[in-house]
């Protein structure tokens, strides 16, 4: 074996540089970030980390992705409790009662303040930022928020002899609708859901003005909250849906996104359920098809905007200080319009800051993809047909809102939610099974749901 | 019976601590959280464990979902077990004949154990969903009949429990494969001899010499299908529709995981267990004196 040589140690140093470079790069102060974005959604989260990651040199965002929702919850609180938490974690929606209440929160208002930086806030829209808001303070940061909107089968609609330009505003014309369209042939069955208990029961009492639980909808305190979904309206809607269910017009489906295959391979000539599933649709669906706002009962009830659902990143306490700076420019390189918009653009989901909304419009946006505008009408409650080109706006008034925003549409905040959603989907596969009345069920979900929050409320009690 | 004497009195203490490590870390030590979270009430993200004595249970058996799991847990342990054993028995007697190919059937056989019950779950979705499956599709073609488990909750409990047998089988037909191979010639020569036929055979003969196998698989299968079908459950029904395929495992992780109610579900593992340990032991006690070793 030969003794080391110059030229040996050369390639050793050579090595050891080589080894070090990397090294200097990652003085970059890393941010973890767990998430629950799989497949196109997960390189679109990766692909705007990359954006920020290279917009910059001091911070270094490292996106994991944990499972669906609930298993990146839970692996962010088994983690917080072993103390090493990420630095950032995306909750879904119903988990927001938890994660206010968990004391393990760095809320995001505060940290802007402590890192001084400035978002206008106003600037977002009302039923996104609402949701995350307590005392008029933001504690999450809105991610990727959407709202269930009307998809309908516009060549079904042309079969039945129906204008496939005019999806149906009521439910009776719905119901109407869905005989037509099945005498016809045009499909086996009228309508099916996505995601039942938010489509159906949550925005259906929102959109209608109506109370989904008492004390605000669970915004105004944590004891003493109820429910209140089987009074006359929620019997009056479920119990449409159960009659609907016996011959067709309404075919349920499954929970989460299980019924969509209903719609896609034309089975059912209508559909509800979120807007995040536009982009996908518009790659799966072979027959022409339009979007629509949900569908209302009308008199006596007032039309109000739908609520949101999606997720919001959360910062989680327990991290050295100084590394919070980077997760606070990182937060608001999220709120930039340009963000706003790219998100949107790339995956469906709402752009939710105004002037990204503004921008969007500019760029003829949505006169290119209508489809996008319905979510955005419904939320803010202008009518569902995208703005002309701006420079024809100037010469006709503004939009007058169709919807009013409300208390009981400004979301829900509720403990243990995701086990009371659980427990009104049991209920309603109960009622549109036939093995208990819409009165039963209903009440049984409202009485386990109740015990549910009772519970809750002790376990937060000071 | 030979008895080994050990030399160094440490010896037998040393060559046993590795697997006493592993029960240790892996079984006692996951038993004694569970037995001590059971007792407490601590909001997800801890900090504050109040403990509340037997409350945990006290709620869960005052609770008619609970005995609802419990009922779907029996049930769909009955439904596994018997399908899985009855069936693995007829195939493997099939499999034991003299025909041509026996060396693949027994290997093919066998493959459906080698999947993971999700994937298990997930074919099974593809096969029967009745918004994409294939069945529903070639049936909605004869029959106006709606294969609908999605609403129907006995068809979905039958379509778990055929999902979780049929992962099962090839284990059971291995099983009952060596079983019937150990069978002594000589005793069916004899059967032959004095005339008895194929049913007669297989009840006065092969039944009863395999009975401490049979035996050993009802209690393997039971305890599978309490602990272990949490995959199949959790692809294909989710628990639904309303509660029907809830059973016990899928309750205990949806109430700790989804809900965060670790008091609660580690109570129900407490409970899941002291089950499961009860079943085996009646098992021994009662029906392993019908089985001739």
């Amino acid at each position: 074996m030969l003794p080391f040589t110059s030229r040996g140690l050369q390639a050793v140093a050579l090595v050891v540089a080589v080894v070090a470079l990397p090294g200097v790069a990652v003085a970059r102060t890393e941010i973890s970030w767990w998430h629950a974005m799989t497949g196109a959604l997960g390189d679109a989260v990766d692909a705007q980390v990359k954006q920020f990651n290279e917009s910059q040199n001091d911070y270094e965002i490292k996106p994991v992705r944990k499972g669906t929702y609930p298993e990146t919850l839970t692996a962010a609180i088994a983690a917080y409790r072993q103390k090493n938490p990420p630095h950032i974690v995306q909750v879904f929606e119903v988990g927001t009662q938890t994660m206010m209440l968990s004391g393990a929160v760095y809320p995001v208002w505060e940290l802007m303040r402590d890192n001084e930086i400035k978002i206008d806030w106003n600037d977002f829209i009302k039923p996104v930022v609402g949701y995350y808001t307590k005392d008029g303070k933001l504690y999450s940061m809105p991610y990727n928020s959407s709202t269930p909107i009307f998809y309908y089968n516009r060549d079904a609609f042309k079969k039945a002899g129906l204008d496939p330009e005019k999806p149906p505003r009521t439910w009776p014309e719905v119901e109407a609708y869905a005989r037509k369209i099945i005498a016809a042939g045009g499909a086996k069955c009228g309508f099916s859901t996505g995601w039942p208990s938010w489509t159906m029961v949550e925005n259906m009492h929102a959109t209608h003005d109506q109370p989904f639980a008492s004390r605000h909808n669970g915004f105004d305190a944590v004891d003493g909250v109820e429910l209140l979904i089987n009074r006359e309206f929620g019997q009056k809607h479920i119990g449409a849906l159960a009659a609907w269910q016996k011959d067709n017009v309404y075919s349920y489906g499954g929970r989460q996104g299980t019924a969509d295959p209903k719609f896609v391979n034309g089975d059912c000539a209508m559909y509800i359920q979120s807007s995040a599933v536009i982009s996908g649709f518009s790659k799966s669906i072979k027959f022409d098809w339009g979007t629509g706002e949900l569908p209302h009962w009308g008199a006596p009830y007032k039309k109000a905007t739908s609520i949101i659902g999606g997720a919001t990143l959360w910062v989680l306490k327990g991290k050295p200080a100084a590394e919070y700076k980077g997760v606070a420019r990182f937060l608001e390189f999220l709120a930039k319009p340009e963000q706003q918009m790219w998100w949107h653009v790339n995956t469906g989901y709402l752009a939710i800051s105004n002037t990204a909304v503004r921008n969007l419009e500019q760029g003829y946006h949505f006169v290119k993809n209508p489809k996008q505008y319905t979510a955005f009408a419904q939320l803010t409650g202008l009518p569902p047909t995208p703005p002309a080109a701006m420079k024809d706006a100037k010469k006709t008034a503004p939009p007058k809102p169709e919807r009013v925003t409300t208390p009981n549409s400004q979301g829900l905040r509720l403990g243990n939610f995701v086990q009371i959603r659980d427990i009104i989907e049991s209920e309603l596969e109960n009622i549109f099974g036939g093995k208990k009345s819409v009165k039963q069920g209903l009440d049984e979900a409202v009485a386990k749901s109740n015990a549910l929050l009772k519970e809750f409320a002790a376990t937060y009690r000071p | 019976m030979k008895r080994t004497v050990f030399p160094n009195r440490w010896l037998p203490y040393l060559l046993v601590l590795p697997q006493m490590l592993v029960t240790i870390v892996f079984f006692f030590w996951p038993a004694g959280k569970s037995l001590y979270l059971s007792v407490f009430k601590s909001p997800p993200f801890g900090g504050r464990d109040v403990f509340i004595g037997l409350d945990n249970f006290v709620a869960l058996l005052t609770d008619r979902d609970y005995y609802d799991s419990v009922l779907n847990s029996f049930v769909f342990a009955a439904g596994v077990t018997g399908l899985s054993v009855v069936g693995g028995l007829l195939i493997a007697v099939l499999a034991n004949q003299k025909i041509r190919g026996l060396a693949f059937y027994r290997t093919a056989l066998l493959w459906p154990y080698g999947i993971a019950p999700a994937v298990a779950g997930i074919i099974f979705l593809f096969i029967f969903h009745p918004a994409y499956g294939i069945l529903p599709y070639f049936l909605s073609f004869v029959t106006t009949y709606e294969f609908n488990w999605l609403l129907k909750g006995w068809v979905a409990m039958a379509l778990v429990i055929l999902a979780t047998s049929w992962t099962h089988l090839g284990y059971n037909i291995a099983f009952f494969l060596a079983g019937l191979q150990a069978i002594p010639t000589s005793v069916m020569e004899a059967a032959n001899v004095d005339g008895a036929g194929p049913v007669r055979k297989f009840t006065a003969i092969i039944v009863p010499l395999i009975s401490p196998v049979t035996f050993y698989l009802v209690v393997v299968n039971m305890v599978f299908a309490f602990f272990n079908s949490f995959g199949v459950i959790h692809a294909v029904t989710h628990g639904g529709p309303g509660n029907a395929t809830e059973i016990m495992v899928f309750k205990l992780w949806k109430d700790g995981f989804v809900g965060l109610n670790l008091g609660s579900s580690a109570a129900q593992s407490v409970i899941l267990m002291a089950v499961v340990i009860g079943l085996t032991m009646l098992q021994f006690r009662f029906a392993e004196k019908k089985v001739t070793y």
